[in-house]
C-alpha cells in the first residue's frame, strides 16, 4: 500500500469571494425587488410577474409622492417665522405649513386655558409623571416603592397641583384635624384590631376577620387622611383652585389617559375574575356588564356619563363633567381589559391553582403571589393595545365638548387671525405626531417587555 | 390515603359552631353572593328612585310616546333618507329613528367591505419578499394604527373639502360614471320601469341554480375526484340569465345622469338636487378613515393568522406539487381563517361603532342623529340612551352570531 498521496491537497484552497450576484447592492436588489417579477417561464407565471411589475412600480411611486409630498409641506414650502407679528398674511402665500401657527398656539396645545402663571404646577406633575414613568420602565431600584407611589400618592398630589383644594378652609390644620378624628381614631382601632387578630392566635373566628379589619383600616384611613394630607400640601404649595374647565390640551388627555390605565387594570382583573367565579350572581353580574359596555361604542358610554347618569343622582347633585367622562372612559376600559384578563388567566394550567391550594394559600394570596404574576405577564400585548386604544379613543371626549389636544385644535382652527388654507393641516400634522409618538412608544415597549419576560424555550 | 382524611376531620372537628361557618366555602360564597345581590338591588332602587324625583321635577313623563311626533329636523340627504323617504315636518321622529339604524349599517357594510379587501392586500404585502410593497405596508400599518381614528377622520374631511371641485364646478371621480365636487359624489340612477321584477326574479332564480350547481359539483367531486369550474358556471349563470331576460323583456330601465348646471342663477348652479344618485361628502369622509383605519389592524390580522401556518405545510404543499398560488389557497388559507375570524370579528364590530364617530363631523346616524338631535329636540335622555344601546347590542349580537356560525364551519374538526 505505497501508493503516491502527492496530489492530495495539504492545505485548505483559498476562501473565494462570493460571487458578484449573491453579496453586495445589486444581489439585494435582486432578491428584495425584482426577483418576484422576473420569471416568464409559463403564461400564468408571466402573468404573476407583470402585475407584480405593476404593482411594485405603483407602489414605489405612491411611496416617493408621500414622502415628497409630506417633505415639499413641513419644510420646502413651509413658513417657518413670522417675525413681523402678521399671522395669516404670512403663511397665506407660501402653500406649505404655517409653523407659526403651531408657535402661537403651542401653549393652547400643552395647557389649553389654564391660567399662565399658575401653569407651573402643570409643569411639576408632568416632571413627576415623567420620572415615575422612567423609573419603571428603566429598571431602577427600589422599583416597587416608586410604584406605590406613583398609584396612590402621585394621584393625590397631582390633583391638588392640577385642581387646587377643593374643600374651604381657613388654613388652621387644626380645624381639619378636629374635623376628622372620629374617622382617624376608628382607623386606628381597627388597624389594631386587624394587628392583634393577624399577630396573636385568638382563634379562627378572629383569624377570618383579619382581612376585613385591614379593609376597614385602609378605607377609613382615606377617608380622614386624605384631607389631612391635601390641606398640608395645599398649605405647603399655596395653590389656587383652577376649575377643571379651564384645563385642555396634552393636560387634559393625559389626565384621563392614566387615570383610565391606573382604574382600569384593577378593575378589570376583579370583573375577569368575576366572571371566572363559580357564584352566579357574580358570574353573571360581571357577565352582563363586560358583554353590555363592549357592545356598545364609547361614545353612548359618554353620552349615558353626561346625559343619563344626572337622571340617576339625587336632584341636586350635579357632579364635574370631566370627572363624568373619566368615569365613562373607565367603564369602558375595564370591560377589555377584563377580556384581555381572562384570556391570560385561561392560560394557566390548572395545576397552578391546585398547586396554590395545597400549600394553603387563600384565594387572594393565590391570586396575587402566583396567578396574576403569571396570568398578566401573558398578555402584556394585550394590556398595552388596550392602553393604546384607551389613549386614543381619549380625543372621543371633544364630542361632549371637553377641550383635549383634539378638541383644543379644532378650537383654534377656528380662529379667524390664522385661517389659511394650510393652517388644519399644519395643526392635524403636528398634533397626529404628538399621538403617534405616544402610541408607537407604548406599542415598543411592550414588544421590549415581551422579549424580556418571554420564560418560553426557544 | 386514610391518614390524609383522619387529618382533614381533625382539621375539621377543631372548629366549632361559627368557625365552621365562616370557613365553610359554600357559606362564604352564599355572604358574598348576598351581598352583592343586594348592592345591585340598592343601587338599582336608588337610581329609579331619583330617576322619578328628577323627571317630575322637570316636568316630565317617561315613555316611548314621542316617536309618533313629528319631527322637522333637516337631515342631509343619504341612504337613510332614501330608504325612507325623509321630508322634515311629514315623518315621523320613529322615521328618523329607522333611518339613522339604515344609515349605521350602510356605513358599518361599506366599510366591512373594503376595509376587508384592503386589509387582506396589505397583510399580503406585509408578509412579500418584495422591499417596496413589504415597506410600504409597514409603514402604513404603523403610522394608521397610532393616530386616533376621530383625528384621521377630521383629517380626511380637510382632504376632501381642498381635493374636490368647487361647488360649482365638477370633475370625474371614476371617469365616464361617478363625477363629484365638494357638495358630494354623483353618479347615474337606475329609473326602473314595470317588468323589471322579472329581471329580479331571473337572478333569484339564476343565484338558486348556481348554489345548487356548487352543491352537485362538490357532491360530483367527493364521490369522483372529478372536478367541475364552479367559478365559471356561476358567474355565467349570474350574469347572463338576468341580462337575457332584461333584454327579452324590453329594457325596462333608464339610467338617469346626474344633470349639471352652467346657466341661469349663480345660486342654482352646480349639480341639480334630487336627479342621479347621490353620496354625501360627510359619508365619503367617514368611509374613506373608517376603511383605512380598520384595515391596518385587519392587515396585521391576516399576517399573525398566516404566520401562525407551521412551514412545514407549505412544503407539504410544495412536495405534493401544488404551484403557489393554489397551495395559498387551498392549503394556507383555510388554515389561517381559524387564527384570523375571531379577531376579524371584533375588527367588524369595532368598525361599526367607530361609525358613531360620526357625531363628529355630521353624518346622520344613530348616535348624531337619534342621540344627539333627536335627543335635543325631544328632551327624553333615558329612553333615547337606553335604545341606542340597545341597537347597538343587537347589531353586536347579530354579528358574532354569524361570525361565530362562519368559524365553526371552517374550525378544526377535532376527536
Amino acid at each position: 500500500m505505497n501508493q503516491d498521496i502527492s496530489y492530495v491537497r495539504t492545505e485548505d484552497a483559498p476562501l473565494l469571494e462570493p460571487p458578484s450576484s449573491q453579496i453586495g447592492p445589486r444581489a439585494w436588489l435582486w432578491e428584495n425587488i425584482f426577483a418576484s417579477m422576473a420569471d416568464y417561464a409559463t403564461p400564468s407565471k408571466a402573468i404573476v410577474s407583470i402585475m407584480m411589475t405593476i404593482i411594485t412600480v405603483f407602489t414605489a411611486y405612491a411611496l416617493v409622492w408621500m414622502t415628497w409630498t409630506l417633505l415639499d409641506f413641513a419644510i420646502f414650502s413651509a413658513t417657518f417665522f413670522d417675525p413681523e407679528g402678521l399671522k395669516r398674511e404670512a403663511c397665506l402665500d407660501a402653500g406649505g405649513a404655517c409653523w407659526p401657527f403651531i408657535k402661537a398656539k403651542w401653549y393652547q396645545f400643552m395647557y389649553g386655558f389654564y391660567p399662565p402663571e399658575e401653569v407651573w404646577r402643570v409643569n411639576v406633575c408632568m416632571a413627576l409623571l415623567a420620572v415615575g414613568i422612567a423609573w419603571l420602565i428603566f429598571p431602577l431600584p427600589h422599583r416597587g416603592k416608586v410604584a406605590a407611589f406613583m398609584l396612590f400618592g402621585y394621584p393625590v398630589i397631582a390633583f391638588v397641583l392640577l385642581n387646587g383644594m377643593p374643600i374651604e378652609h381657613d388654613g388652621d390644620i387644626g380645624h381639619v384635624v378636629s374635623g376628622v378624628w372620629f374617622p382617624l381614631i376608628l382607623a386606628g382601632i381597627a388597624f389594631a384590631g386587624y394587628w392583634v387578630t393577624s399577630h396573636g392566635s385568638i382563634g379562627d373566628v378572629g383569624e377570618a376577620m383579619a382581612p376585613a379589619l385591614l379593609m376597614a383600616a385602609i378605607v377609613l384611613g382615606i377617608f380622614a387622611g386624605l384631607p389631612l394630607v391635601t390641606m398640608t400640601l395645599d398649605l405647603a404649595l399655596g395653590t389656587e383652585v383652577v376649575e377643571t374647565n379651564k384645563w385642555g390640551g396634552l393636560t387634559i388627555t393625559l389626565v384621563v389617559a392614566i387615570f383610565g390605565i391606573v382604574i382600569s387594570l384593577p378593575v378589570g382583573m376583579l370583573l375577569a375574575l368575576g366572571r371566572q367565579s363559580n357564584a352566579p350572581i357574580i358570574r353573571y353580574s360581571s357577565i352582563i356588564f363586560i358583554e353590555v359596555v363592549r357592545g356598545i361604542p364609547l361614545i353612548s358610554v359618554l353620552f349615558f356619563a353626561s346625559a343619563m347618569l344626572p337622571y340617576f343622582l339625587e336632584p341636586g347633585v350635579d357632579f364635574n363633567k370631566l370627572l363624568r367622562a373619566m368615569i365613562g372612559v373607565v367603564l369602558f376600559a375595564s370591560a377589555y381589559m377584563a377580556e384581555v384578563i381572562r384570556g391570560g388567566l385561561q392560560a394557566i394550567p390548572k395545576g397552578q391553582y391546585e398547586g396554590g391550594m395545597s400549600l394553603g394559600l387563600s384565594f387572594w394570596q393565590q391570586m396575587r403571589l402566583i396567578i396574576m404574576p403569571q396570568a398578566l405577564t401573558t398578555v402584556i400585548p394585550g394590556i398595552v393595545n388596550t392602553f393604546i386604544g384607551l389613549f386614543k379613543d381619549t380625543t372621543l371626549v371633544l364630542i361632549i365638548s371637553i377641550f383635549d389636544l383634539l378638541g383644543i385644535l379644532s378650537a383654534t382652527l377656528k380662529d379667524p387671525e390664522w385661517s389659511t388654507p394650510t393652517t388644519a393641516y399644519t395643526g392635524y400634522l403636528v398634533i397626529a405626531l404628538i399621538y403617534w409618538i405616544f402610541c408607537f412608544g407604548m406599542s415598543r415597549y411592550s414588544v421590549y417587555m415581551e422579549n424580556k419576560l418571554d420564560r418560553s424555550h426557544r | 390515603m386514610s391518614s390524609i382524611s383522619d387529618s382533614d376531620d381533625a382539621v375539621r372537628s377543631e372548629r366549632s359552631g361559627l368557625a365552621a361557618l365562616v370557613f365553610d366555602a359554600k357559606a362564604r360564597s352564599l355572604f358574598f353572593q348576598a351581598v352583592l345581590a343586594i348592592l345591585i338591588i340598592i343601587a338599582a332602587y336608588i337610581a329609579v328612585r331619583n330617576a322619578g324625583a328628577n323627571l317630575a321635577e322637570q316636568g316630565r313623563e317617561f315613555g316611548f310616546d314621542f316617536f309618533g311626533r313629528p319631527s322637522d329636523i333637516q337631515i342631509l340627504t343619504t341612504f337613510g333618507t332614501w330608504l325612507i323617504g325623509y321630508e322634515a315636518g311629514k315623518n315621523t321622529v320613529f322615521d328618523v329613528f329607522l333611518l339613522s339604524i339604515a344609515n349605521t349599517l350602510i356605513i358599518a357594510i361599506a366599510g366591512v367591505i373594503f376595509a376587508t379587501l384592503w386589509g387582506f392586500l396589505l397583510g399580503i404585502f406585509r408578509l412579500s419578499n418584495n422591499f417596496v410593497l413589504n415597506s410600504f405596508a409597514t409603514i402604513y400599518i404603523e403610522l394608521l394604527r397610532n393616530v386616533p381614528l376621530l383625528l384621521q377622520i377630521f383629517f380626511w374631511t380637510a382632504v376632501l373639502r381642498l381635493v374636490a371641485p368647487g361647488p360649482r364646478d365638477a370633475g370625474w371621480l371614476v371617469p365616464g360614471l361617478l363625477s363629484w365636487n365638494s357638495k358630494g359624489i354623483y353618479g347615474p340612477y337606475p329609473l326602473v320601469e314595470p317588468g323589471f321584477s322579472y329581471t329580479l326574479i331571473a337572478f333569484l332564480l339564476a343565484c338558486v341554480a348556481a348554489w345548487g350547481f356548487a352543491r352537485w359539483a362538490k357532491r360530483r367531486q367527493d364521490a369522483t375526484g372529478k372536478q367541475s369550474s364552479v367559478g365559471l358556471v356561476t358567474l355565467g349563470l349570474l350574469i347572463l340569465v338576468p341580462t337575457l331576460v332584461f333584454l327579452v323583456t324590453g329594457r325596462p330601465m333608464t339610467i338617469e345622469w346626474p344633470n349639471f348646471v352652467t346657466e341661469g342663477p349663480i345660486l342654482r348652479r352646480g349639480f341639480e338636487r334630487g336627479i342621479g344618485s347621490y353620496i354625501a361628502p360627510e359619508f365619503f369622509a367617514l368611509f374613506l378613515a373608517l376603511t383605512t383605519y380598520t384595515a391596518a389592524f385587519i392587515a396585521e390580522i391576516v399576517r399573525a393568522g398566516i404566520q401562525a401556518v407551521p412551514n412545514g405545510q407549505s412544503e407539504a404543499a410544495g412536495a405534493l406539487g401544488l404551484p403557489p398560488g393554489l397551495a395559498m389557497r387551498k392549503v394556507i388559507l383555510p388554515q389561517a381563517f381559524r387564527v384570523i375570524i375571531p379577531p376579524l370579528t371584533s375588527q367588524y364590530l369595532n368598525l361599526t361603532k367607530n361609525s358613531s364617530l360620526a357625531a363628529a363631523i355630521g353624518y346622520p346616524e344613530l348616535v348624531a342623529v337619534f342621540a344627539g338631535t333627536t335627543l335635543n329636540q325631544v328632551g327624553r335622555a333615558i329612553e333615547i340612551i337606553a335604545i341606542v344601546i340597545l341597537v347597538y347590542l343587537t347589531i353586536s349580537l347579530l354579528t358574532s352570531a354569524f361570525m361565530n356560525w362562519f368559524n365553526n364551519r371552517v374550525k378544526l374538526v377535532e376527536r
